[in-house]
């Protein structure tokens, strides 16, 4: 097979590893829809998975016996590989934007959960004695003592959620055409651009790093009483 | 209008755990008159957290009653009665989230008060126990030394100004110096406010520092003594209190009085005696005595003016 780089610059015909031209030509109809597409994928994940997790996690911290299906439940679907997941799930709910979410969700679910129920677990017993002695309702404590206590684990298990829900993402375009996979995958199919491909793959990582150092600035703006000692 | 301070009274209170043979606190009966401190002491296994925390109701009550100016405390609504208690642990439980002077408006928060008078509350209160209102009040509590955290437990337990505090080993974590400093302060804090106090301690020292009448719990939760710190040092009622006071008992009897509580004889001002503070207790100045190996010393007053001198057999008089 004779690879096709189209009628572009010599660089495009030559397969450079950094064709300038091309990116400025393409930004508008490739890379910057990938990106938003990859933008929106995530955040619904991250989002739905955030929210389910919550709710399980008040259940399993409030009801020891509901921790440990859950937590097994969130540990079995973590080790189905991406791919697999993926085609496991296309018989049921098809090539849709449905099935790449059930997929993501489910893998945000092991690290929130988890990391929601042990920082709901570390809150000292002695604060919680002293929360108790002076008359906090069982919620007050809750809502007063014990979630913003557990902040610091909560937040720290979104950073990895969603820098590996942005990651997982790009494998999304083996079931829809959509996010910053689609323009790896057309190159890979096609004609192996490498321009596209070092585009697409950097800027998920660039968007991965993003999302991180606004985490890392929202945890220090919300908690910076975790960073004493 | 709440009272400034209140009476407790135990009333045969009881807590038996199930399961096991004797109860943690049997038939505990003993009443704390308002405005004063009454310490719980004894060996672990007594039952004195136990006591203390039946009368928030952290623990529940077996049998008996408690009663705080005459109204059981099974009565009121749990919330409304730690809400007016004051409760000091030795953990501190400061919130670790919450600046200082969060932490200290927790309590008036929840009752209610407008912003103006926390904040003026706040400030008053760290004045009161030896923080600094500008610098400290945004500090966060792991920014604090153990013994400053323990001052703002003083000030959070105080911040609603409870007729009633439960304080439970809060000195036991911290270093000695430090200790016998907040220890001082606490006293100073206690002739101004005068609460009535529960204070548990496994230190009889600090029990006959403190106290204004002891309670000696012994094993299984019983009452072994009750009574002022003089009278459970002279005349302990049984071999248990007497073991548990220790041997040195009539020298720790010297702790309860100062240099000032004396009949100063009209001084012959001999050059080379020990001059002494009238603050000081005598056994302190009797250490002074044995350590110079003198029979008489010179008592001054905080200017370092002599008032008089006191012999060795004053001392022990």
């Amino acid at each position: 097979m004779i690879p096709s780089f189209g009628q572009g610059s010599a660089c495009e015909r030559t397969n450079g590893w950094w064709c300038t031209d091309w990116l400025r030509d393409h930004w508008g109809d490739t890379l910057q829809p990938a990106l938003l597409q990859h933008v929106e994928l995530s955040l619904i994940a991250v989002a739905v998975g955030f929210a389910i997790a919550s709710a399980l996690a008040i259940a399993g911290f409030r009801f020891r016996l509901v921790d440990a299906p859950v937590g097994a439940l969130a540990d079995f679907l973590y080790t189905i590989p991406s791919l697999a997941l993926f085609q496991l799930l296309v018989p049921l709910t098809g090539l849709t934007e449905t099935t790449v979410e059930i997929a993501l969700v489910s893998y945000t679910l092991l690290v929130l959960y988890r990391n929601m129920v042990e920082g709901l677990r570390g809150v000292p017993a002695d604060v919680l004695e002293a929360a108790r002695g002076m008359g906090l309702t069982r919620v007050q404590t809750f809502v007063r003592v014990e979630l913003p206590l557990a902040a610091p684990a909560v937040l720290a298990g979104l950073r990895i959620a969603t820098v590996s829900t942005i990651s997982i993402a790009t494998v999304a375009a083996f079931v829809i055409p959509k996010g910053l996979g689609e323009p790896i995958f057309v190159a890979l199919n096609q004609n192996l651009f490498k321009t596209e491909i070092l585009a697409a793959g950097g800027l998920a990582v660039a968007l991965a790093l993003t999302a991180d150092g606004v985490l890392v600035l929202a945890q220090r703006l919300l908690t910076p009483w975790s960073r004493l000692r | 209008m709440r009272s400034q301070a209140a009476e407790l009274v135990f009333d045969e209170a009881t807590k038996q755990y199930p399961g096991r043979p004797e109860p943690a606190v049997d038939r505990l009966s003993l009443t704390v008159p308002a405005g004063e401190i009454c310490v719980l002491v004894g060996p672990s296994g007594g039952g004195k957290t136990t006591a203390l925390k039946l009368v928030n109701r952290l623990i529940p009550l077996s049998s008996g009653d408690i009663r705080i100016d005459g109204t059981s405390i099974l009565d009121l609504d749990l919330v409304t009665l730690r809400r007016g208690i004051g409760y000091v642990i030795q953990q501190v439980g400061l919130f670790p989230h919450m600046t200082v002077e969060e932490n200290i408006a927790t309590v008036p928060r929840l009752l209610g008060w407008s912003r103006q008078r926390i904040r003026e509350r706040v400030l008053e209160l760290l004045e009161l126990v030896g923080l600094d209102p500008d610098h400290d009040r945004r500090r966060y509590p792991a920014q604090l030394s153990g013994g400053q955290q323990q001052r703002v437990g003083l000030a959070r337990a105080l911040a609603a100004n409870p007729p009633l505090m439960l304080m439970d080993e809060p000195f036991g974590a911290i270093d000695p110096i430090v200790r016998a400093r907040l220890q001082e302060e606490f006293l100073r804090l206690q002739r101004e406010l005068g609460k009535t106090v529960v204070f548990v301690t496994h230190d009889i020292d600090e029990a006959i520092k403190l106290g204004d009448r002891i309670a000696i719990l012994r094993e299984g939760g019983r009452l072994a003594q009750y009574d002022t710190p003089a009278r459970i040092l002279a005349e302990p009622a049984d071999e248990f209190v007497a073991q548990f006071v220790g041997a040195d008992r009539a020298l720790k009897a010297l702790t309860l009085r100062t240099l000032g509580d004396l009949d100063l004889r009209p001084g012959t001002w001999l050059p080379g005696l020990p001059r002494v503070p009238v603050a000081t207790t005598l056994r302190d100045a009797l250490a002074v005595l044995v350590a110079e190996g003198h029979e008489r010393l010179i008592v001054v007053d905080e200017a370092g003016e002599p008032l008089g001198t006191a012999t060795r057999d004053d001392l022990l008089a």
